[in-house]
C-alpha cells in the first residue's frame, strides 16, 4: 500500500491540493463533507485499477476557499474547468455525499468528458415534502449523534481531536465549514436539481449503502428514478459513507458496472 | 454618564422545566400567552418608570427563547417610541445580518426615530450563535452580510434627493427612497457590540459606539484596541461616550439584601446559556482557528477579575461576579465606587447598560433596584468625570 504524494493544481487561479495515484482510466473521486485522508483504504482500492484523482473541494482540507465561492454551481464549474485543464477524457467520476452532490452538478452541465457518473449516498435534490426533512440536519446534532446515524460501525468515524496532529484538526474545522457554506441553506440540496437530472445520459450507478441513516434507500432510490440510464445497487455493512466502512466492495461494485456497461 | 435600563423580558416560569434548552427548541406550548401579556405590559410599565427616573432605555431581542420574549425588537420600540416622554431608546441589538430585507430595517428605525422625535440609538450586531436555527441565515460569511446590510441601511437613511439602486452580493433593489426619513441627522448613531480586538478596531475606525458585555476586566484591552482603530482614522483620541458597557446591577440599603438581590440578577448569566449544546456553535461563527482549539477541548477564559483571576460568569458566585466587574452590587456608595473603578480601568466609560431586572425578579424588586439606583447613585454618576480621553494603552 503506497500513501501517494499529494499535489496541488490551479484551476482558474484557485489553488486545491489533490491526491494522484495509480494508472490507467481516469477516475475523478469527489469526497463528501468530511473529506478525504491521503491513508484511506479506498484511494489504493481504486487506484489498482484506475487513475485517481482526489482533489479536496475548495475551502476543504488546504485547498483555497475563493470568495466568490458559496454554491456547489461554484463547484461543479470549478471541476469542469480542471477536467478541462488537464484534457481528461472517458472519466470515471465518483462523489459520495456531498461529493454525489457535485457530480450530478456536473453531469447536467457537461458529461461530454465523463464515461461514468458514481453517486454513493449522494446528497443534493428534494425528495419529501416541504415539513419532511430528508437529510439529517448534522449541525443540529452533537458529533455522536451524527457518527451513530452516519456509520453502521461508529467507531469507524470516530476521532480523538486531542491527539490527531494540528493540521488534521484545522483541515476537520474547514471541512465542518466549507460544507455548511455550500450547503446551509436550502439545506444540501438544489431545489433545481432533481428535474436536471434527465439530462445525464451516461451511464450512472447510484451506490447506496444500506445502514445510512443519514439519508434513507428511498431517496436513493428516488435519486436513481430521476436519471435515465441508473442503476440502484446497496452495499450492506456500511452507512452514509461506504468507501470507507466498505473499501474493497465500493470499489469492485464501481469496476463491474464500468465493465458492464462499457462499449 | 448615561445609564440605560435594560431587561431581557424572560418568561421565567420556562425555567422550572426546560429540558436542558431554553433556547430554539424549548416548545413554545410552555408559553402561556396570558403570562406572556402580564410580562410584557409589566417590563413596559418598568421601563415607564425609567423614563421618569431619569434612565435611558436599552431593549434586545432572540428568537425562540424562554430568556427573551422580545423577538421583534421593534414592537417593544414602537411601544415606548409613543409612551416614553424623554428616555433615549437603545436597540442593541438589531442582528441586521440574519433580517431577509434591510429596506425593511431601514423604514422601521427611520419611523420609530421619526416618532420619537429623533431618541433612537440603533445597535446593529452579529446575534448569538443560537440565532441561526430560527433565521437559517448561513452563518458562515455572516459578517459579510451584516456589513453590506450596515451600508445599505446608512445609505438608505442618508440619500434625500431621488432613488437609488443597489445591486450587491447579498441585497437587490432598484428604487430605494424610504419614508419617512430618520429625524436624526445624518442618520441616527450606531452602536455595535463585540468580544474580539479585530472587531473592536473596526468599530473604532467608523467611530460607532462600542458596548461590550461580560468582559470584567478584560475589557480595556478592547477599548484600547477600539482607540486605536478610531484615531487610524486622523481622530484624536475618544471621548467616553463612545464606550459602553453592559453591566448587571442589584442595589440596596444594607449590603445583605443587596447581595440577596445581586443572586436573583445574576439568574441571568446561570441560565442564558441554558441550550441544546449543538446549537452553541454553528459552522463559520467562530474562525477556523478557534474551532480547531474547541474541538481539541481548549476554551479560552473570557472573564477576570481586577487581580487576574479567571472566573466563568455562568457559574460564579456574586462575591466573584463583583470582583470581575460583571456584577455592579451592594449599597449605592459600594455600588457607585464599583462603577467608578471600573470606568477609571477602562480610561472612561460614558454609557452604563444597566440590567436592573432579570430571571424572576419581581416587579416590586425591580421598582426598588430602579428607584434607589436613580436616587442614590445616578445623580453622583451623572457628576462624576470622565478620565481625560487617552492616546495610549494601559
Amino acid at each position: 500500500m503506497t500513501a501517494g504524494p499529494i499535489s496541488s493544481i490551479a484551476v482558474n487561479n484557485i489553488r486545491v491540493e489533490f491526491i494522484e495515484r495509480g494508472s490507467g482510466k481516469p477516475l475523478l473521486f469527489l469526497h463528501p463533507g468530511i473529506g478525504i485522508e491521503p491513508t484511506s483504504l479506498v484511494l489504493d482500492r481504486l487506484a489498482a485499477r484506475a487513475r485517481v484523482l482526489a482533489p479536496h473541494h475548495p475551502g476543504f482540507g488546504r485547498s483555497e476557499q475563493p470568495k466568490s465561492f458559496d454554491t456547489v454551481d461554484d463547484l461543479a464549474y470549478f471541476y469542469l474547468d480542471l477536467l478541462e485543464q488537464l484534457d481528461l477524457c472517458e472519466v470515471i467520476v465518483v462523489g459520495v455525499s456531498f461529493g454525489g452532490w457535485i457530480a450530478a452538478e456536473i453531469a447536467i452541465k457537461c458529461a461530454a468528458r465523463i464515461s461514468h457518473l458514481v453517486l454513493a449516498n449522494a446528497v443534493g435534490i428534494k425528495v419529501g415534502d416541504r415539513e419532511t426533512r430528508d437529510i439529517v440536519d448534522i449541525h443540529a446534532i452533537p458529533e455522536s449523534e451524527f457518527v451513530q446515524l452516519a456509520y453502521v460501525d461508529p467507531e469507524v468515524g470516530t476521532h480523538d481531536y486531542k491527539t490527531m496532529p494540528d493540521a488534521q484538526v484545522l483541515a476537520a474545522a474547514r471541512n465542518r465549514e466549507a460544507t455548511a457554506r455550500y450547503a446551509w441553506s436550502p439545506y444540501m440540496h438544489d431545489p433545481k436539481l432533481r428535474n436536471r437530472l434527465h439530462r445525464i445520459h451516461v451511464p450512472t450507478l447510484v451506490l447506496w449503502g444500506a445502514g445510512d441513516r443519514i439519508l434513507s434507500e428511498r431517496y436513493g432510490r428516488a435519486y436513481c428514478a430521476a436519471i435515465p440510464a441508473a442503476r440502484f445497487e446497496l452495499i450492506e455493512r456500511a452507512g452514509h459513507f461506504p468507501h470507507l466502512e466498505q473499501p474493497e466492495m465500493f470499489a469492485h461494485r464501481i469496476f463491474a458496472f464500468v465493465e458492464g456497461t462499457s462499449q | 454618564m448615561r445609564v440605560y435600563q435594560f431587561t431581557e423580558q424572560p418568561y421565567p416560569d420556562a425555567w422550572k422545566d426546560h429540558e436542558g434548552s431554553l433556547r430554539v427548541n424549548l416548545p413554545n406550548r410552555k408559553c402561556d400567552p396570558l403570562v406572556a401579556a402580564d410580562l410584557f405590559h409589566r417590563y413596559y410599565d418598568e421601563w415607564l418608570l425609567a423614563d421618569e427616573l431619569g434612565y435611558d432605555i436599552m431593549l434586545n431581542e432572540h428568537h425562540q427563547t424562554a430568556t427573551c420574549m422580545s423577538s421583534t425588537v421593534v414592537v417593544g420600540l414602537s411601544v415606548l417610541a409613543r409612551q416614553t416622554k424623554r428616555a433615549r431608546l437603545l436597540v442593541l441589538g438589531y442582528p441586521i445580518g440574519h433580517r431577509q430585507d434591510p429596506l425593511r430595517v431601514a423604514e422601521e428605525l427611520s419611523t420609530i426615530d421619526v416618532i420619537s422625535r429623533g431618541r433612537l440609538d440603533m445597535g446593529f450586531i452579529k446575534g448569538v450563535p443560537y440565532e441561526f436555527p430560527s433565521s437559517n441565515q448561513n452563518p458562515v460569511g455572516v459578517m459579510d452580510r451584516f456589513w453590506e446590510a450596515h451600508d445599505f441601511i446608512i445609505k438608505a437613511m442618508t440619500s434625500h434627493d431621488q432613488p437609488f439602486n443597489w445591486e450587491s452580493e447579498h441585497f437587490h433593489y432598484r428604487h430605494v427612497n424610504i419614508w419617512p426619513r430618520p429625524w436624526q441627522q445624518p442618520h441616527p448613531p450606531v452602536w455595535s457590540t463585540t468580544g474580539s480586538k479585530s472587531n473592536a478596531r473596526v468599530l473604532g475606525e467608523h467611530g460607532y459606539v462600542m458596548a461590550t458585555l461580560g468582559t470584567g476586566y478584560n475589557t480595556r484591552v478592547l477599548y484600547d484596541a477600539y482607540r486605536e482603530g478610531y484615531m487610524s482614522m486622523g481622530r484624536p483620541a475618544p471621548a467616553a461616550d463612545r464606550f459602553a458597557y453592559l453591566g448587571l446591577v442589584a442595589v440596596a440599603l444594607n449590603e445583605q439584601e443587596a447581595r440577596e438581590r445581586g443572586e436573583r440578577v445574576a439568574s441571568y448569566l446561570r441560565s442564558a446559556a441554558i441550550v441544546y449544546p449543538p446549537f452553541r456553535n454553528p459552522p463559520g461563527f467562530l474562525s477556523v482557528e478557534d474551532n480547531a482549539r474547541l474541538m481539541r477541548g481548549e476554551t479560552p477564559p473570557r472573564s477576570y477579575t481586577k487581580d487576574r483571576r479567571v472566573i466563568d460568569m455562568r457559574s460564579a458566585s456574586v462575591p466573584e461576579l463583583i470582583d470581575a466587574a460583571i456584577l455592579f452590587c451592594g449599597t449605592p456608595a459600594q455600588v457607585y465606587d464599583q462603577i467608578v473603578d471600573f470606568c477609571e480601568y477602562c480610561g472612561g466609560m460614558g454609557n452604563l447598560l444597566m440590567m436592573g431586572h432579570a430571571g424572576s425578579m419581581s416587579h416590586a424588586d425591580t421598582v426598588e433596584n430602579l428607584t434607589l439606583f436613580a436616587m442614590e447613585v445616578m445623580p453622583r454618576l451623572k457628576e462624576y468625570k470622565q478620565p481625560l480621553a487617552t492616546a495610549t494603552a494601559a
